[in-house]
């Protein structure tokens, strides 16, 4: 197969205009005559429908939340990216397409990001005339910050609710075309299966969860805008519901998985309290630029923190990286937290965090300027552990946050199946191997607004005149039937163990090998161990209740079992790229300071993986090589 | 280190929206106190399953008090006794040892239980269809800058906006009334430059839509106790002065056409 990422020619900073030039368009009195399916309401599903809607297409949303207001987009904290140069501080499009392609660790394709940058000034001022009501001066104008250690200020941000204000704008525009009949809300709807029809996708299989219902919807191209997959790790920062199944199931249809292994670890989230705990809550990274990282230099310390004399503490972020300090990107953060820890300098009960102190901050900006500052989010720690963070400091450890990996798109966020689309976290396209803080906001919306709406038009209008497939067709009563004996093949098995424990066991395996250190020896056990633990699931898992009403053991058990897969993947491409690369470490492969060493010769490219039929079957890889025309290949350092 | 809690609780159980529902009794043992509300439930619904019983349905998603999904009432009152606190953010240091906690679902006419703890909440996405949006198609947007928001409307706009439409407002009052809901979101678009065009006709249709679901406002207050973003009374009474307005606005202006 050939990957053929339809990057057009000539310069990068012409190519999106041209693009737009040379596809085709649909004129707009025969828009009405598509229809499109967009599942998922986040900021790219709710941005993409909208948009699609008000050009005059006949759209249908799906989304398994009971509104398209709960999508996780909702839990974006601390920003969104603009190549504005407000600040005047010399930021351009040309520097966040640089610093987008070096942060992903060259491991992204240029043309997407450049297309990226230019379109996210449109980000900001469609959303500021949606009623966003991003942070402002005193004089009225906008304002930002730098966040996550960029080194210009182009962050815009509302309070620290920025995802939840730009996913209500997203939903409130998409609400009004809801109004006026032109998008097909369908809330409560879990895709099932992509359906295809002589290789295209021709539509979808949904589960009514309120009811138990399967049902086929046909359209003229189908878009995934399903958020990412950080849930396979069972602990993440991610909302419990998050999962893989609606681009795993496409995958399974044909449509290539690309670099599963890059995910993202973010340093800042509350340690794990006990075996109980459900999921890990992220403190913002906006903590770092005033909160100072220690660890006792002793592996026996039991004083508490303030009780330890600077010379006992080991601030190692400060020695190791004089330069950055505490501001070093998240990865690097993360691995060197993980390393005093698994050197037995952890702090807290469990002994598995990291203090994060602001005493210094206090002592010198005085309580009340942090209080200011952070002081909504002190409020969440203490909620959270009890422990008031102005007297002690708050105990942090990495969490999984965010993937990178997901479908392989083209330039169009066209998948290998024609008419099948991917958005926003669900696809791989513009973070390389590591993201910035606050480009994932950037990156959904860049795709639903202004890039999918147009670039759709391209396939679309090769069928005009043709109607959606008959969703009595055949492919569509055998995808119901598939749905359906799955379903009943979760109520038969009658085994001993909860859904929540295999994912829990599941999630064990990927975090210690698949997670932010990574070697042949053990992500070769993670294998053997994945299968055998997905063998002992189907085996032995326990769904109580029926199908026909609301389960969520029966939601949740199906998302496990696209999880188990997933991992294997994540297993097989870790084990391939045999370098280190953004939030991909290979300990084989780093420098003698031990940062992430690269393997240009060997893996400038993007491993985007073939589903073979079935599980026992590994996946074969294709590569897409990738070019750096523009950014010149270098070692990242931050001493 | 943590303690351990011995607790009992009496659930309201409800097989689908037409079986009729009761409230049955199960022993919470060996409960950490630094977890959750809904951790607790988690460990309640593993050993439930363990013993063959269906584990109870209740709403959640995100545990971080922004989705607003979750949202139970706890012995009577919408999340729990916690101030500013959504169900997900309550966590069990704030209980004893030996309490009964009483669990029951959002309760409202309005709010039809689906099964046990979960509720259908749909009409409050026709609200905001009706009206609570600015109506800005993609590309039409001039530069941000080109209009400025003084920084106090910004932020009074952001107290509003921060509504996590949970409900909780209406499940706590007594009329199970809709304003606390409604006002928030017109107070987030109609204080903002961006939201005057439109004003007047988005008060009307909301507060029309919303009196299609949901019963009449006597002023009680229970719905600002109960919110867990402490939403004011206050949007209320703007939008209160602004639905009058507009039965005037919206006149004069058809009357021009
Ligand atoms: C705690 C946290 C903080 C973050 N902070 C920032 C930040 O400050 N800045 C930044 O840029 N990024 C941030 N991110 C990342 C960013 O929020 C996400 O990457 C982004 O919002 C994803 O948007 P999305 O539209 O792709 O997916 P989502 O918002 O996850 O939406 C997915 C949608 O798909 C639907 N769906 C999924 N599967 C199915 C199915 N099978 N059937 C039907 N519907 C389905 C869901 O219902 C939902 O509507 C943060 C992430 C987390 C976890
Ligand atoms: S689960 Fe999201 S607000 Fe509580």
């Amino acid at each position: 197969m050939i990957l053929d990422s339809k990057v057009p020619s000539g310069p990068i900073q012409d190519a999106w205009d041209n693009h737009r030039f040379n596809i085709q368009l649909v004129n707009p009195s025969n828009k009405r005559r598509f229809k499109i399916i967009v599942v998922g309401t986040g900021l790219a599903g709710a941005s993409a429908s909208a948009t699609l809607a008000e050009l005059g297409y006949e759209v249908h949303a799906f989304t398994y939340h009971d509104s398209p207001r709960r999508a996780h987009s909702i839990a974006a904290q601390g920003g969104i990216n603009a190549a504005k140069n407000s600040r005047n501080d010399g930021d351009s499009v040309f520097r966040l397409f640089y610093d987008t392609v070096k942060g992903g660790d060259y491991r992204s394709r240029e043309a997407n990001v450049y297309r990226l940058a230019q379109v996210s000034n449109n980000i900001i001022d469609q959303m500021t005339a949606q009623g966003v009501p991003f942070a402002r001066e005193y004089g009225g104008l906008m304002a930002n910050r730098s966040f996550g250690g960029a080194q210009v200020s182009r962050t815009f941000y509302a309070r620290g609710q920025t995802g939840q204000q730009l996913l209500l704008g997203a939903y409130q525009q998409m609400m009004a075309q809801v109004n006026l009949g032109k998008v097909k809300l369908h809330t409560d709807q879990e895709m099932l299966e992509v359906v295809l029809k002589d290789g295209e996708a021709a539509g979808i299989v949904t589960r009514d969860l309120t009811n138990g219902q399967v049902r086929s919807h046909s359209a003229h191209a189908v878009v995934l805008a399903t958020g990412g997959y950080g849930n396979v790790f069972y602990l993440s920062t991610n909302a419990m519901a998050c999962n893989t199944t609606a681009i795993w199931r496409a995958h399974r249809k044909g449509a290539l998985f690309a670099n599963p292994c890059y995910t993202q670890i973010h340093p800042t989230c509350i340690p794990q309290a006990d075996e109980f705990q459900s999921k890990l809550t992220l403190m913002s990274e906006s903590l770092r630029n005033d909160g100072r990282i220690w660890v006792p230099r002793s592996t026996t310390e039991t004083r508490r923190a303030r009780d330890i004399p600077e010379a006992e503490r080991y601030y190692y972020l400060e020695e190791k990286y004089p330069a950055f300090g505490n501001l070093v990107p998240r990865d690097v953060a993360s691995r060197n937290a993980k390393t005093v820890v698994d050197a037995g300098q952890g702090v807290g009960p469990l002994k598995n965090g990291v203090y994060l102190d602001f005493a210094t901050a206090i002592g010198r900006d005085g309580r009340d300027a942090i209080e200011e500052r952070y002081g909504n989010l002190f409020e969440m720690y203490e909620r959270i552990t009890g422990e008031d963070p102005y007297t002690t400091p708050m105990r942090i450890y990495p969490a999984s946050h965010y993937t990178m990996g997901g479908l392989w798109v083209d330039y169009n966020l066209q998948t290998t199946i024609p008419s099948l689309y991917a958005a926003g976290e669900a696809n791989f396209s513009d973070h390389g191997a590591n993201r910035l803080g606050a480009s994932a906001l950037m990156q959904g919306l860049a795709d639903g607004y202004f890039v999918l709406p147009y670039t759709i038009g391209d396939s679309l209008s090769a069928k005009l005149g043709t109607e959606p497939l008959a969703t009595d067709d055949p492919v569509f009563k055998e995808a119901e039937k598939d749905v359906n004996d799955r379903t009943q093949r979760f109520l038969n098995i009658g085994g001993t163990k909860s859904p929540d424990y295999y994912h829990r066991e599941l999630g064990k395996i990927v975090w210690e090998h698949i997670g932010m250190g990574r070697n042949e020896a053990g992500l070769t056990q993670a294998i053997s161990e994945i299968k055998a633990i997905r063998e002992a699931f189907w085996k032995d898992v326990k769904v109580l209740g029926n199908g026909d009403s609301l389960n969520s053991s029966l939601e949740k058990v199906g998302r496990v079992a696209d999880f188990m897969e997933l991992g294997e993947l994540m297993a097989r491409d870790a084990l391939d790229r045999s370098e280190s690369c953004g939030g991909h470490f290979r300990e084989e492969s780093q420098t003698d300071e031990g940062e992430a060493l690269r393997n240009d010769d060997d893996f400038k490219h993007v491993s985007a993986w073939e589903w073979q039929g079935d599980a026992d079957t590994p996946q074969i890889k294709h590569k897409e090589e990738l070019e750096f025309e523009y950014v010149k290949l270098s070692q990242r350092s931050y001493k | 280190m943590s303690t351990e809690l011995n607790l009992t609780l009496q659930v309201w159980r409800q097989p689908g929206p037409d079986a009729p529902g009761s409230f049955v009794t199960y022993e919470a043992k060996g409960i950490p106190d630094d977890s959750s509300f809904l951790e607790m439930l988690d460990i309640v619904n593993e050993n439930l399953i363990e013993r063959d019983v269906e584990p109870i349905e209740f709403p959640h998603d995100c545990r971080e008090g922004i989705c607003g999904t979750c949202g139970v009432m706890i012995n009577g009152r919408a999340h729990g006794q916690e101030k500013a606190t959504a169900t997900c953010q309550l966590h069990m240091r704030k209980f004893n040892d030996g309490d009964t906690i009483v669990i029951e679902p959002w309760r409202a006419a309005a709010f039809p239980v689906i099964k046990d703890l979960i509720v259908d909440r749909s009409p409050m996405d026709k609200i905001i269809a009706s009206g609570g949006y600015i109506y800005a198609p993609t590309g039409t947007a001039g530069e941000a800058n080109e209009t400025l928001v003084p920084k106090e409307a910004a932020e009074s706009a952001m107290d509003a906006a921060a509504c996590i439409g949970c409900g909780a407002c209406i499940a706590a009052c007594p009329n199970s009334a809709g304003q606390l809901f409604t006002s928030a979101k017109l107070w987030h678009l109609n204080s903002l430059p961006q939201g005057q065009p439109e004003r007047f006709q988005r008060v009307e249709s909301m507060v029309h839509t919303m009196e299609q679901f949901f019963g009449a406002c006597t002023n009680h207050g229970e719905c600002a106790e109960a919110c867990p973003k402490e939403i004011s009374l206050d949007f209320i009474a703007y939008m209160n002065a602004d639905y009058m307005k507009s039965k005037i606005k919206n006149r004069a202006k058809s009357a021009q056409i």
